[in-house]
């Protein structure tokens, strides 16, 4: 996927594929917890939230799903380290740095262009930095987490990229 | 006439003009006025035709509840039916055309109809086309298609722009009147999240126009102060124009806010459709005034006391010389003495009640108005305008006693409060004897999912009458919901009003009471629709007991404006006709919209190339610049088959098959699912999802499986690869990915919770290209990089490596019968692989092949395709995949069911192949006849085809079908008759047509 931007009231910029990691496993399991740490030194995030620490983060997807992200040509190290260090207890790690898109949103709007498309709660005393939420943004299935003030991260599908380029540049005229 | 008065016009702006065109006549108003306003400013009373009788209507309302000022709205591309007069801004160059009416509005042919009116009562239709039966079709529904309809259907495309938006509230508040507005200072102190809106431009609703005195100000000053510390406040969204559609299940609500309308054509959105998720949602929607129901109470000229007092106090319009008022309550007073202080001539308040008295009345008296106390219209003279009416007593049967001149009526049966909004999902009513009004129930509201009221109403729409009953009200239901929240409530402080008090009202349901049937078959219930009181009491007689049919059945209240003025008065005609209470009837169903809202807001931003997703594959640009054919699989676009030049779709797809089977074919197999299943337990799993058995299979190796529903029937299948030593990977059908992924996780999530089993879609994180034919092994082995040699990679074997340095996973399956290789690569890098094969495969004369030619190799093989043989009523036994059914297992989904007698039975159509006698090509779906007819008098069937093609490796058509006893019948000929009246004679046969001992794909 190539870079793309747009600037209209909100900025939109599409990057190069993130590298990003699936794991499946009990997120409050203390094993797991301390695989991550040992692997990545990242913190297993809270129900909601998004933890991050230089170049990788991990957004909580569902009470046994996290997704990890680290620069694209570390999936594959990062996912082997966490793979040694979980052996031995239940869990899944796939690399799916291919099946995604990553858009970044940014602008004092922001927030506003993401609610014309997305039922999530962004209200300021539910949708805080440091919370993802795993969602639809108009007819397809999304994820997004404010990285900084006036900041949305946002992945989906690879396949509905020109989709969701189309959208928010639409939505942020 | 009607005519712009020198004073008053609190909302338009006499220094800003505004030209715009009415049937193409140039007609000018002001800033600030609603089409109607400015149309009754230029004498135009005159504003449409009914839709039955095609009478001549004018303009009855000042709102949304406007019956019949309903206009085509703009032109071209812009061009918008039904637009109410009443709530269109008048805006620069604004281009309106009246409705329902040919040649002119004036001189209208329909008309005729208005003679007839006497052999068109209700349910004329229904006991006049129904014989004889063959006139219907050919004669009189064209005839009724052509007459019918108000507005016309716009033919082009709508080039205005629509958005959605999303919010969350702890209140939101519908309507911004008083009551709505006290409600929104209330919860703002109290420190709730609150969205305020108002369907009209301008706040305060009626109680700006009637004036009483709010906090010592005037209330229209209230209102500002109060609006203004609303928008100021952090925890408030104010939104104008802006209407209440519709509430919902969990506190959902839609709002309509129209953002442009008032400035005609811009590059700004024009509408937006809110989608409210509220804690608590307070209707403060106010109440509708009634009509009187009298003879010739629809002549243009007659409209409700409060829109004459609107058009007066808001727009300075007087709607008539000589106005009568006509009312059982002493609301209407009100415009009397409104219209008398303008300088209008006031000749008489006609009031059905025995006396009037009281301050409303005084104050009438006061400025030598008559008053004529127990007497009623007999009837309204004159035919596009309104000439005088004739006077009687209420209590009669209509013996005229005197007759007084006029150019307007202003009528007032009392006022019905908005209760649609609470209805929409599921509040009670009640029916309030003394205002003769439902209002609603306040111990039966919708209930949330607490089992508590999401919804309360406040002010007249809770059927408040004075405005300091009004304003204690709103502040008392919003502090019972602070208090339910909270704990406790707020200290508040209710501002004092001053207002003249109010006698009660009289119901009148009947003008005079006695109304003889001449003068009931004149007075009119819906003005759009045309049902007068003759009309429902006609129904009540014929047994349409039931106030949902009598609703259906004289189409009262079925208009576009729903019946919000007819409603109350058909109900308590139809309960006086009934003989029982308003009550025991009951009312219609009350659902969203409150008011139509554009199709556009519905849509949204799903227009042009955001209608919807395209799921496009790594491949996708290229498949774009061969001019691929593109076929929908799911929302996938797949390349049907790539044409060259001038070749069509058929030459294409046979080139493709025929080049696939002779040297190499590429196929972009991307959208095929791809679930990896792993854990210690994930063995046992796919046992359970999977008919065959796949624990079994060794790791490098692949196996075909079918997934059964609990039912028994087929509903997925593909190849399975065991990739670990706990870890497998299930291929499914394109279209099937996703909802096989969440078959899986209900199934782990749900009953075999305790199962030791993860599951990812991994569909999306691979490209997938299919190498076919003769050459692939060649080709493969000139990129380089792994070993694909029979030995290293055999047939359903998997194999890592990378080829032209790429990593990757080469599948050795075959959907085509030849030597195949599936390679999954990373999709970021899926691209270069294929143009990397397509480059070393140009010696080897590769050509892509679409999903027809894939169809048709799979078909030439005999290979199932989900969705073709299966349509949900098929299980893997009429299929004649008994080897992949494991007999060893002890369970799998769907095993229970197919041991059951029906489907066990061998009547069962079962899977064989069909080969045409003339070598022609069968129609899908064509049935195979039996011998007899059915108890339907049809013929019997025997069999139907499921998949057919022209083959072109077989230069014939071959077909699949699921046929009585096929597999017994080998060689016997059966019957196909075509819907042209010929036979298609078909001989049944192997479905293998094409090399049978797979000795191409096994190389």
């Amino acid at each position: 996927m190539s870079e793309r931007h747009f600037e209209g009231s909100t900025n939109v910029t599409e990057h190069a594929a993130k590298g990003m990691i699936t794991l499946r496993g009990d997120l409050e399991s203390a094993v797991l917890q301390k695989a991550v740490r040992s692997a990545l030194e990242v913190t297993c995030p809270e129900r909601g939230q998004y933890t991050q620490n230089g170049a990788f983060s991990m957004a909580w997807m569902s009470p046994d799903e996290a997704l990890i992200l680290t620069p694209h040509a570390e999936a594959d190290a990062a996912l082997a380290k966490l793979a040694k260090a979980l052996d031995g207890s239940h869990h899944l790690l796939a690399n799916v740095s291919d099946a995604r898109a990553f858009f970044q949103l940014e602008g004092p709007q922001v927030l506003n262009v993401l609610a014309k498309l997305t039922p999530v709660d962004l209200r300021a005393n539910h949708f805080k930095t440091g919370q993802v939420r795993r969602t639809h943004v108009s007819q397809v299935a999304a994820a997004f987490w404010m990285s900084e003030t006036d900041t949305i991260d946002l992945i989906c599908f690879r396949s509905v990229a020109d989709y969701m380029w189309d959208l928010l540049s639409n939505a942020a005229r | 006439m009607s005519t712009r008065l020198a004073t008053l016009g609190r909302l338009i702006d006499r220094t800003q003009r505004r030209k715009f065109l009415f049937n193409g006549k140039a007609m000018q108003g002001y800033e600030g006025d609603t089409l109607a306003s400015a149309l009754l400013a230029n004498d135009q009373m005159l504003m449409g035709r009914s839709f039955k009788y095609h009478r001549p209507r004018g303009v009855v309302a000042s709102g949304a509840e406007e019956p019949n000022a309903l206009m085509n709205l703009g032109t071209g591309d812009r061009f918008e039916p039904n637009a109410r007069a009443t709530t269109t801004p008048l805006f620069e160059g604004l281009c309106a055309r009246s409705q329902n009416h040919w040649p002119s509005l004036e001189y209208d042919i329909g008309w005729m109809n208005n003679l007839l009116s006497k052999f068109l009562p209700a349910g004329f239709y229904y006991k006049m086309f129904i014989h004889p039966r063959p006139l219907w079709k050919h004669v009189y529904e064209p005839f009724i298609r052509q007459s019918a309809g108000l507005g016309q259907a716009p033919t082009r495309k709508d080039p205005d722009l629509y958005e959605h938006m999303h919010a969350h509230c702890d209140l939101l508040i519908v309507g911004g009147g008083v009551a709505g507005l006290m409600a929104a200072k209330t919860a703002q102190a109290a420190g709730l999240d609150v969205i305020l809106c108002e369907q009209a431009e301008h706040w305060g609703g009626r109680a700006v126009v009637d004036g009483p005195k709010i906090d010592g100000q005037a209330a229209e000053d209230w209102v500002g102060a109060t609006l203004q510390e609303l928008e100021s406040a952090s925890n408030v969204t104010v939104l104008p124009r802006t209407m209440g559609a519709g509430i919902y299940d969990h506190g959902f609500a839609l709002l309509y806010e129209r953002l442009t309308d008032h400035l005609g054509p811009v590059e700004t959105p024009r509408h937006r459709l809110w989608k409210v998720r509220a804690g608590h949602i307070l209707t403060a929607t106010g109440a509708i005034e009634r009509p009187l129901s009298f003879a010739g109470n629809d002549i243009p000229g007659v409209m409700l006391a409060a829109a004459v007092r609107d058009y007066a106090v808001n727009y300075g319009v007087s709607c008539g010389d000589r106005t009568v008022v006509v009312t059982n309550n002493d609301d209407a007073y009100r415009t009397a003495i409104a219209l008398k202080e303008a300088g209008l001539n006031v000749p008489a308040i006609i009031d059905a009640r025995p006396q009037a008295e009281g301050p409303l009345p005084d104050m009438a008296r006061g400025l030598d108005i008559e008053i004529l106390t127990g007497k009623a219209i007999a009837k309204v003279k004159g035919g596009a305008r309104v000439k005088s009416v004739a006077i009687c007593d209420q209590a009669g049967e209509g013996t005229v006693l005197e007759e007084i001149a006029c150019d307007a009526v202003a009528m007032s049966g009392g006022w019905s409060p908005v209760v649609h909004l609470w209805s929409h999902c599921g509040g009670k009513l009640t029916w309030d004897e003394a205002a003769a009004a439902f209002r609603p129930d306040s111990t039966c509201p919708p209930l949330g999912a607490d089992g508590t009221g999401f919804v309360s109403v406040a002010g007249a729409a809770d059927g408040m009458q004075s405005t300091s009953e009004v304003l204690a009200n709103a502040e008392q239901k919003v502090l019972a919901l602070v208090e339910k929240i909270s704990g406790s409530a707020p200290k508040t402080s209710l501002p004092a009003v001053q207002e003249p008090g109010q006698e009660p009202l009289s119901p009148v349901w009947l003008m005079p009471q006695g109304a003889k049937p001449a003068l009931r078959a004149k007075s009119w219930l819906d003005y759009q629709n045309d049902v007068k009181v003759s009309d429902v009491q006609l129904a009540a007689q014929e047994g349409f007991e039931s106030v949902e049919h009598t609703k259906r059945y004289t189409t009262l209240g079925m208009a576009t404006d729903q019946g919000k003025l007819s409603n109350i008065n058909g109900l308590a005609t139809l309960s006086n006709a009934l003989g029982s209470s308003i009550p025991d009837v009951g009312t219609t169903t009350f659902r969203p919209p409150y008011t139509p809202i554009s199709m556009g807001a519905i849509a949204g931003e799903a227009k042009n190339a955001l209608f919807q997703p395209i799921r496009k594959t790594p491949m996708h640009a290229w498949h774009e610049e061969q001019n691929a054919y593109f076929e929908p699989v799911g929302q996938w676009r797949r390349p049907y088959c790539y044409p060259r030049g001038s070749e069509s779709h058929d030459d294409a797809v046979h080139r493709e098959v025929t080049n696939t089977r002779a040297n190499l074919g590429l196929l972009d197999a991307s959208t095929l699912g791809k679930i990896l299943v792993k854990g210690p337990d994930a063995g046992k799993f796919l046992d359970m999802i999977y008919t065959n058995m796949m624990s079994t299979l060794k790791e490098g190796r692949c196996r075909y499986g079918l997934m059964c529903s609990e039912n028994g029937f087929l509903s997925d299948d593909g190849v399975v690869a065991r990739v670990g030593e706990d870890e497998w990977l299930c291929h499914t059908t394109s279209g099937g990915a996703d909802r096989i992924h969440a078959h899986m996780e209900e199934w782990l999530q749900t009953e075999w919770w305790d199962w030791k089993v993860y599951v990812v879609n991994l569909t999306e994180q691979y490209g997938q290209i299919a190498v076919v034919g003769p050459n692939a092994r060649k080709v493969l082995e000139d990129l380089g990089g792994m070993d694909v040699s029979k030995e290293a990679l055999p047939f359903m074997g998997w194999s890592d490596g990378t080829l032209a340095g790429i990593p990757l996973r080469i599948y050795r399956i075959s959907f085509s019968g030849e030597l195949s290789y599936e390679i999954a690569v990373p999709a970021g890098q899926a691209r270069a692989l294929w143009d990397k094969l397509l480059e070393a495969g140009a010696k080897y004369d590769v050509m892509a092949y679409g999903t027809e030619a894939l169809h048709i190799m799979r078909a030439e093989k005999g290979f199932i395709m989900i969705g073709d043989e299966t349509d949900g009523t098929v299980i893997p036994q009429d299929l004649g995949l008994h080897w992949a059914i494991s007999k060893k297992k002890e369970d799998f989904i769907g095993k229970r069911a197919q041991e059951r007698s029906h489907m066990t039975d061998p009547e069962r159509w079962q899977l064989v192949g069909l080969e045409t006698l003339d070598s022609s090509v069968l129609p899908d779906g064509a049935y195979a006849v039996a011998e007899g007819k059915n108890e339907n008098g049809q013929r019997n069937t025997q069999g139907r085809v499921t998949s057919t093609y022209m083959s072109p490796t077989l230069g014939k058509g071959i077909a699949m079908g699921l046929i009585k006893h096929g597999p017994d019948r080998m060689d016997e000929v059966i019957d196909f008759p075509m819907l042209d009246g010929t036979v298609k004679k078909a001989k049944i046969v192997s479905p293998v047509f094409f090399d049978p001992d797979g000795e191409k794909q096994n190389v």
